[in-house]
Parts: structure tokens; C-alpha cells; sequence
């Protein structure tokens, strides 16, 4: 049996019941690296934000970033978990060139934060807006590692590689690892509630300030673990991990594909071999990884150069006060200020842009005009391209312009797109491209009235129509207007000046 | 007598009077303890790499401090050698192993700085077992150290360079590291003073790991009173080291003026019933007793004391340390520094066959050994067994101390149980190569700091026995001052310091 062998996702469901469990990291955006005075900025020239600390060079010591454990707490408060009153850190030890140490500076079996929840809003075809909680086991701190790049080969994997390169400007980043406990119970809803958790998670680190969050970028990357049990037997299956999966969508992917490939396997009477799995954003699929067992022997001991970090409870209420509104809260607040319907609410949040939205109205676009653009436009666009709407590169800021344009009669919605299409290809400001492209609105009143008088001309049986009373055939000679005029007219003048000349 | 022999006989404190007094240059002191090097240190190698360049540079730019009367510190001019663990700025530090042969790193450890920016000449860089892993300096890649008073015998270890370097008069200070013993113990056997501070009483950044939870830095030098000076410069808080105390030292160079007046009157000297007895050596016993007996003649007051738990350290640190061990070198790996070593017939090694094929040639045996022992018992089931409970007894020590400390403001024993054993002796049995350090371990894992200061020579080979003080954390300055006393009433008895006694080097003078 290969991987490729699947199982439809409904007869899966018939026969099992999936777990879940979801690690993601952060990238957290301090200006300094985890444990030494390096600026901890993405990119730059490899091998340059680097000293004898996070090299790992002999004799050289740690030193915590307190902004990293005041950051690590928040985002456990933010997820409702205990912070502990006194943690260490761990090293977590195997050999691997991009880790200057050969060991990584973790935490162990005492993390900052434990033992919370988050409840996340399913989207929800039609039905009652579903929130599905996961509960989160434990956050904890820990240094990432270089980077390596493998050169040759076919794959840029290690394997098959001449010679692999190591930038160690990411070593020693703070990252923030977020683990749920075995999320059960989900169902069919599976593959949703992974990405639905993936992607509200984002937005509260977001509304955190604590990382840039890019999943794009790599500061927030998801490892899917996945296992299936026989329907209703209540055990836990043989996982496995899918690394790096990083779109809200492909999150989503990953478990339905995994949930069909464990299925075809267990059916085949097959056991599921414990691994990590690599996922492919271009076929779908994943395939084999490393062995990953249990007994994945990592001679974990608490860090001997660091001492406890024991934030005092005064200083976690501080930060309690610090904490963005709660999400449940803010979204009735946003509905209620909008007036949305229920319905166009949960496919704000289904799409994951209730902050755009609420800073594209902060800019000064009605909510009506947000809305609009954000799911429809910019979700159509963002899935044309493969990338979470808030990676494709439109701001907020810059959709409250294109709207003041239209709002202003400059452009109209259909020259607006090509606006987008202008931001989206680095053409400068929303202004600047109507310049730039001669998008605006003909607003040439004799132009505008002999395009009319050529319509009715060569449309006399419509105009005749029109003539006696039949108001809605105006449409086909506004819409032979607007193709005379290129679009760049505005439909309400010209219905306008149909009506004048005709009744 | 010659400008070297006079002025490479002199303490450190000494030498820091006729500079102040301008009775000599730094240059001068620096040229003559390189001109006793020249001479001794073919029998003695006690230097892996020796500076004299770099030493004489700095020797120059503190006598143009001094002449332009604004000298650093007491100790501007004085020289000074390292141990081969701490890192220097464009100079070799090896760690007395094969893997890090050529590595010069780019930073200087704290401590160097700040000797550095006290203007003391950096002479060169001392022998030590690799990784400071041994009690002979034996297990050094780069051949052993010898004893400057018998070169049949070891030093001591795992700094016996340093220790040697001062006992042959090469070096009026040297730094040391003690993870169990390694300054205190080659101080007894080579008839000089060492002491292992408080732990976090000195900057360990920059000092390569043996055990990150048991090492400290520490002075080296022939008298008490100069391990205080060296120990004031080097002490502190450094916001590199985590585990640095920020507090205020004691002061230890008062204590050691206030103890050399000889009147113990008041202070109660513990002796620590399970640190003598079987396995001593009986000269070492009786130099001891003799100590106890100037001790009391000095006002002090000695009881016996108990501390049951220590009869499990040396079983706990060769749990702990060889864990700590483990991981810290597993950054040698031929990745970014040090060693390179391609594995024979493989056309295109991984990165990983490197790994393998470097460490195995990098390391010696007893690394290799510690190592092994380390990974053993962290993995995954044994270490309850083994980590988790030598952190237990561990603390169970730390409770003895605290309970000796209660009743005694100091607690002593032997420094070592024998004078130092011949080349070769003990190479092949560890577990009696790790006896030596059985009075000195206890200090580290508690964290409390210890001096060890020669007692005398032993009747049966001649050979000098050490006297250890330990105080409670933070209170070095008692160790100054009953140090201080000893060593006076000491020398008065002797006529004058003990390595007057050693023999004569080859090529050195008298
Ligand atoms: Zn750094």
C-alpha cells in the first residue's frame, strides 16, 4: 500500500474517529535574541547577527530576555493558562549542525504556562455558529535554530545534497511553542477546527503585539499530529506528524489528507508507522519524514548556566491588564458596532479578517464597504494566489483609500479592482494608480451624454421600451454605455442621463 | 642573588610594593619570571602556549601608566599566567585537548578582562588535564605537567600548570577553575595557596565547561594574601554569568591583613569528622594536627564536627558532573572551530561522519569515558535513578553544611589524602584517581567556598600536605583570615615559606 492510497473523507468518518493535536511556534519580535544581546531580525546577511552566545562558542554563557518571558506570559494569559511561579529551562540534547550547541535551550517539564483553552468559532455552512474549545496543554520558551540550506540535489532536502550551508542569524530567536492537548471529539470537523485554531491563534498573537505572525514569513509554523481510532472505541491510535505546514488552508489540508491516508492504511489492516511527515503546498499531499518514537531519547536536564525564572504575581496581573479585549467580547462589540447580521459576521471571522476590517474602518471606510472588499476582492485574490489574505499584501490603510476613491466618485467598484491590481504590483498609492493607469471616472458631461445618444441609436427597440414605461430595460443601455466608456463611468450618472433623454 | 631569582621569588604583593615604591618596572618583573621559564618550564611544562610578546607589551604600557601616575589597580604590572580554559583575545586556549588545537577564540572570558583592565601582563597560558577532567594533569593531550619538587610526580590536577607555574616561580599569580578540586588540590600538593571562591562569587563567562553547576574561578599563588588581592580583582558581579551573585564581596585583602596578625581569638574551627581517618596519609594527618594545634594556640576554638552526607559526594559528583560534561561537549563537532578529522576510506562524509570521526580523535580516554557516563545516566529511565538523586544528596550536603555552619564559623580538613602520587601511578585506575579530590568535592556541590594552604611536608617522602578551610557561602573573607593566621604561625615554625624547601630546578637557581 502507498501513501497515495486514500480513503473518501465521509467513509473515514464511518469507520473512525480522529485526535488531533497541534504544536505551532512563534516567532516572537523582540529586539534581541532569546539568550544574548543580538538584534533578532529575519534575514540580513547570513552569519551576521551573530556573537559567542548564540554561536555557542566555548566558554560563552546565556542570559535570559526578560521582554521573551513578559511576552511568554501574555500569550499564556491570553490562553487562559496557569503561569508558573517558578520554571527553569531545560537542554534539550542531539547533534545537528544548525544548532550551535548541539543542544537546544527549552523548557521541559516545568513550562511558563499550562493548562488553558481557547475556543475557536467554527465557520459554518448555513448552521448556528459552532465554537469548538481546545484545550492547550502547555507554552513554553525555547531558542530556535540556524538555518540550513541544502545545495544539489533535487530535493533541498538534506538527503541527496553536495553540501549544506548554515546561517546562524536565526539562531537563538525566542519562540514561543504552543501545545493543545489531544483535541477529540471533532469529528468531521476536523480538518476545520485545525485551521480555525491555527488561524485564531494568529489573531491573538496579532492583537498581542508579540510576533510579526507571518506564517508565510515562518514566525508562526504549525506541526500537525494526527491519529485515528476505531469509531467510538475511545483509544488513541498511532500518530503522526506533519511539519511545517504553513497556511491557514494547508493546515486544514494536512488533516483531511492524513485522516484519508491513516484510513486506507488501517483498512489495508496495516499499522501506522509513527513518523514525522513532510507536506507538499503544491500536490497536496505528505509524505515520510523522519521515525519519530516516543522513546526520542533527548537527555533533558535542567540548565545549569540560567537560574529559575520566578515571575512574582503581581507582575502577572500587570500583565493580565495588558491583555487584548477578550474574543468572544470583541466580536459581539464589532458586530454590534457594524451591524452585520449574524451571517455576514461569521464569514468576517470564518475568513479571518475581523481585524482588517476593524482597521479598515478605523481608516474610514464604512463596514458595509470593508466587508465588501475583504471577502469578496481580497479573499478571491488571496486564494487565486495560494496565500492567507493577510500575507497578500494589501493593507487595511490601503483599502480605506481605494474605497475614499470610490466613495468620492473617482473610481468606480469595477476600476477599483484594478486598483488592487496596481497595489498588488508595487504601483505605489491607490492616487498614484488611477494616475498612473488613467482609471478615473469620465466625468466629461458631453462625452458622457453623446455615448448615451449613440446608445439609444443603435438600441432603438430598447429605448422604445424604456419610452413606454419599462424602467428596468435601462440596464442594457447603461451597459452599453459603460462598454463605450471602457468602464470608466459612472453607472449611476449614466442611468441618470438615460432616463432624462428618454422619459 | 640575580634581578630573576629576586624578583620572581617575590609574592605578588611584593612586587606591587617596589613598583609603587619604583624600585623596579613591570618589564623588569615580566622579562625575569619569561627568563625563569626559559629555564625550568623544558622539565616542568607547566605553559601550553606562553605570550612573551604580548606579555612584555603590556608590561611596557603599565610602566608608562605608572610613570604617568595613574596605575590601574594595586596589581598594575603584576604578571600573571592563565589556565588554559579561560578564553583570551587572539591568544590559543585548547583546553588541554586535541579538538580545540589552534582555536583562538574572539573574546576574552570576564575574568581575563578584567585582568586586562588591570593592567596585569598575561605571561601565557597554563597546562591542565583535558576539559579539567583529572586530578594529575596527566590526561592533558599535550603531555603531563610535573611537580616542580619531584618531576617523578604529578602536580596535582586538574590546574597543576598553574599551581606549577607558581610553585617554580614562572608566575607570581595564576588563574585556576575548581569543579572538585582542581585548584585547591594541586595547591596542597605543590606547597602553594588556592582557593575556589563562593560559587557566582566569580564571573565564569568564558570559562569552558566542565560542569557548569560546580565550576568556579579561582586565585592561585604562593601566598594568602595575594590569592586575596587576585581574588578582590577577579571577583563580582558579571551580568554575563546568570548564576553571578550580585552582592558585594566581603572584604577579603582586610581579612587576610587582619588574620596575619595571628589572633583567632572567638572563632570556632569545625573538624570535619568524615574527611579524615582511613585512606589519609599518615604524614598528611600529622601536618594537619600540628595546623589544628597553631590554630588553637591562636585563640581559636576547635570542635569536631559531622556532616554524614559527605560520605555519598564523591559518588554524587561523579553523577552530576559527568552529566553537565556530557552535554557541554557536544559542541565540539568539527562544524564551526577546532579539530577536523575525515573519516578514513569515505568518499563523501556527512556531516555526521565528521562528527563521529573528530570526536573520536579529538577526545581522550577520559573524556570519552565521562562523556559516556554522562549520556548514560540522563537518558530516558535512568534519570530519576542517577540525576535525580545526586540532586537529592546533593542537597542533603548542602544541608550538613548549613548544620556545621551553625555551630562553627569555619570547618577544615586535609586538602588532599596523599601527597602527590608518581607519573603514571594512578592512570589506569580511575576510581583511585578520583579519590584525591574525596575533602574537596563537598565544597563545589554545596557552593561554598574553600582555600587550601600548605600545612608542611609529610615525614614519610618529604612532600607537602594542604590544609583546607571551607566558610559558608559569601563569607570568603573568613577563609582569608584564618588562612592568614595559619600561614603566619606556620612560617614562623618553618623560618620562613615552605617552598624555600623545594628543590632546586634544573637550570633554576637559587
Ligand atoms: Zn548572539
Amino acid at each position: 500500500m502507498t501513501s497515495e492510497t486514500l480513503v473518501p473523507f465521509e467513509d473515514v468518518l464511518a469507520a473512525y474517529d480522529p485526535a488531533l493535536g497541534l504544536e505551532v511556534h512563534v516567532e516572537l519580535n523582540t529586539a534581541t535574541k532569546m539568550f544574548c544581546g543580538c538584534p533578532a531580525v529575519f534575514g540580513g546577511e547570513p552569519n551576521t547577527q551573530v556573537c559567542p552566545t548564540c554561536l555557542g562558542l566555548p566558554g560563552a554563557m546565556p542570559v535570559v530576555n526578560g521582554k521573551a518571558v513578559e511576552s511568554a506570559i501574555r500569550i499564556g494569559l491570553a490562553l487562559n493558562c496557569d503561569i508558573a511561579e517558578w520554571c527553569r529551562f531545560a537542554r534539550k540534547n542531539y547533534f545537528y549542525p544548525d544548532m550551535p550547541k548541539n543542544f537546544q535551550t527549552s523548557q521541559y517539564d516545568e513550562p511558563i504556562a499550562f493548562n488553558g483553552y481557547m475556543d475557536v468559532t467554527l465557520p459554518d455552512e448555513g448552521g448556528d455558529g459552532e465554537t469548538f474549545r481546545v484545550e492547550i496543554e502547555r507554552a513554553h520558551m525555547e531558542e530556535d535554530t540556524g538555518k540550513s540550506t541544502h545545495v544539489g540535489g533535487s530535493t533541498g532536502r538534506i538527503h541527496g545534497a553536495d553540501y549544506s550551508l548554515v546561517d546562524y542569524n536565526r539562531a537563538g530567536i525566542p519562540l514561543i511553542e504552543i501545545v493543545t492537548r489531544p483535541i477529540l471529539g471533532a469529528g468531521e470537523k476536523a480538518p476545520a477546527v485545525a485551521r480555525a485554531y491555527v488561524s485564531q491563534l494568529r489573531d491573538l498573537i496579532v492583537a498581542l503585539g508579540v510576533s510579526e505572525a507571518r506564517m508565510d514569513q515562518g514566525n508562526l509554523r504549525a506541526d500537525v499530529n494526527l491519529s485515528l481510532s476505531p469509531k467510538g472505541s475511545g483509544t488513541l491510535g498511532t500518530r503522526t506528524e506533519t511539519k511545517n505546514v504553513n497556511s491557514f488552508r494547508s493546515v486544514e489540508r494536512a488533516v483531511r489528507f492524513e485522516m484519508q491516508r491513516h484510513a486506507a492504511i488501517l483498512d489495508a489492516g496495516q499499522a501506522i508507522f509513527q513518523e514525522t511527515r513532510h507536506w507538499h503546498e503544491d500536490t497536496g499531499i505528505t509524505t515520510a519524514g523522519r521515525p519519530k518514537s516516543d522513546a526520542d531519547d533527548y537527555r533533558y536536564f535542567p540548565e545549569p548556566d540560567l537560574v529559575p525564572v520566578a515571575p512574582s504575581r503581581e507582575w502577572v496581573e500587570e500583565l493580565r491588564g495588558t491583555l487584548p479585549e477578550n474574543p468572544v467580547l470583541r466580536r459581539a462589540r464589532l458586530q454590534e458596532s457594524w451591524g452585520y447580521t449574524d451571517l455576514e459576521m461569521r464569514d468576517v471571522v470564518a475568513a479571518g479578517v475581523m481585524g482588517e476590517i476593524e482597521q479598515t474602518v478605523a481608516a474610514g471606510a464604512s463596514p458595509q464597504a470593508a466587508r465588501k472588499w475583504w471577502l469578496s476582492e481580497l479573499s478571491r485574490r488571496a486564494n487565486d494566489a495560494g496565500v492567507e489574505i493577510t500575507d497578500l499584501g494589501v493593507t487595511p490603510a490601503q483599502v480605506a483609500a481605494v474605497q475614499a476613491l470610490v466613495d468620492a466618485g473617482t473610481v468606480n467598484d469595477k476600476l477599483a479592482r484594478q486598483v488592487f491590481d496596481g497595489l498588488l504590483a508595487g504601483e505605489g498609492t491607490p492616487e498614484e494608480i488611477v494616475e498612473k493607469r488613467g482609471l478615473a471616472v469620465v466625468s466629461d458631461e458631453g462625452a458622457l451624454s453623446a455615448a448615451v445618444d449613440k446608445a439609444i441609436a443603435e438600441n432603438p427597440d430598447v429605448a422604445d421600451k424604456i419610452r413606454d414605461g419599462k424602467v428596468a430595460a435601462a440596464g442594457a443601455l447603461i451597459g452599453a454605455v459603460m462598454k463605450e466608456m471602457r468602464g470608466q463611468a459612472d453607472a449611476g450618472r449614466v442611468r441618470e442621463l438615460v432616463l432624462e433623454k428618454l422619459t | 642573588m640575580t634581578a630573576v631569582v629576586r624578583w620572581t621569588r617575590a609574592t605578588a604583593a611584593g612586587m606591587a610594593e617596589a613598583l609603587e615604591r619604583g624600585e623596579t618596572t613591570s618589564v623588569e618583573l615580566t622579562r625575569a619570571a619569561l627568563r625563569m621559564t626559559e629555564m625550568v618550564d623544558g622539565a616542568v611544562h607547566a605553559y601550553l602556549h606562553v605570550d612573551a610578546e604580548g606579555a612584555l607589551a603590556q608590561a611596557a604600557a603599565s610602566d608608562a601608566r605608572r610613570a604617568a601616575g595613574a596605575p590601574l589597580h594595586a596589581l598594575d604590572g603584576v604578571p600573571i599566567a592563565v589556565k588554559d580554559v579561560l578564553t583570551t583575545t587572539g591568544l590559543p586556549t585548547t583546553c588541554g585537548s586535541k579538538i580545540l588545537e589552534g582555536w583562538i577564540p574572539p573574546y576574552d572570558a570576564t575574568v581575563v578582562a578584567r585582568l586586562k583592565a588591570a593592567g596585569l601582563p598575561i605571561l601565557g597560558k597554563t597546562n591542565m588535564d583535558e576539559f579539567a577532567m583529572g586530578s594529575s594533569t596527566e590526561h592533558s593531550a599535550y603531555g603531563p605537567t610535573r611537580n616542580p619538587w619531584d618531576l617523578e610526580r604529578i602536580p596535582g590536577g586538574s590546574g597543576g600548570g598553574s599551581a606549577a607555574a607558581v610553585a617554580s616561580f614562572q608566575a607570581p599569580l595564576a588563574l585556576g577553575t575548581d569543579t572538585g578540586g582542581s585548584i585547591r588540590q594541586p595547591g596542597a600538593v605543590t606547597g602553594t595557596v588556592g582557593v575556589k571562591p563562593t560559587y557566582g562569587g566569580v564571573s565564569r563567562y568564558g570559562l569552558v565547561a566542565m560542569a557548569n553547576s560546580l565550576d568556579q574561578v579561582g586565585p592561585v599563588t604562593r601566598t594568602v594574601l595575594d590569592a586575596a588581592l587576585l581574588h578582590e580583582l577577579i571577583g563580582g558581579h558579571d551580568p554575563r554569568d546568570s548564576t553571578s551573585i550580585d552582592q558585594p564581596l566581603p572584604g577579603l585583602v582586610a581579612a587576610a591583613r587582619q588574620g596575619a596578625a595571628g589572633d583567632l581569638t572567638g572563632l570556632r574551627v569545625g573538624v570535619i569528622r568524615e574527611l579524615q581517618g582511613e585512606g589519609y596519609q599518615a604524614g598528611v594527618l600529622a601536618r594537619f594536627q600540628e595546623s589544628l594545634e597553631l590554630l588553637t594556640k591562636a585563640g581559636a576554638e576547635v570542635v569536631e564536627v559531622s556532616c554524614p552526607s559527605f560520605v555519598h559526594a564523591l559518588a554524587t559528583y561523579y553523577l552530576v558532573m559527568p552529566c553537565e560534561a556530557s552535554s557541554n561537549l557536544a559542541k565540539f563537532d568539527a562544524m564551526r572551530y577546532g579539530l577536523r578529522v575525515l573519516p578514513e576510506g569515505v568518499d563523501s562524509p556527512s556531516a555526521e561522519e565528521v562528527m563521529r570521526a573528530t570526536r573520536d580523535a579529538g577526545f581522550g580516554d577520559e573524556v570519552k569515558r565521562r562523556i559516556i557516563l554522562g549520556t548514560y545516566a540522563l537518558s530516558s529511565g535512568y534519570y530519576d535513578a542517577y540525576y535525580g538523586t545526586a540532586q537529592r544528596v546533593r542537597t542533603l550536603i548542602s544541608r550538613d553544611f548549613e548544620a556545621a555552619f551553625g555551630q562553627v564559623d569555619v570547618l577544615v580538613s586535609p586538602t588532599a589524602p596523599t601527597t602527590a602520587f608518581k607519573l603514571g601511578e594512578k592512570l589506569d585506575d580511575p576510581l583511585a584517581m578520583y579519590l584525591n579530590d574525596l575533602a574537596t568535592i563537598p565544597a563545589n556541590l554545596a557552593g561554598v567556598p574553600g582555600i587550601s594552604l600548605p600545612s608542611g611536608l609529610a615525614d614519610e617522602d618529604g612532600l607537602p600536605a594542604g590544609f583546607q578551610v571551607l566558610a559558608p557561602a559569601m563569607a570568603d573573607d573568613r577563609l582569608y583570615r584564618v588562612g592568614a593566621a595559619l600561614e603566619a604561625a606556620l612560617e614562623e615554625r618553618w623560618g620562613g615559606p615552605l617552598l624555600d624547601k623545594a628543590p632546586a630546578l634544573e637550570g633554576g637557581s637559587k
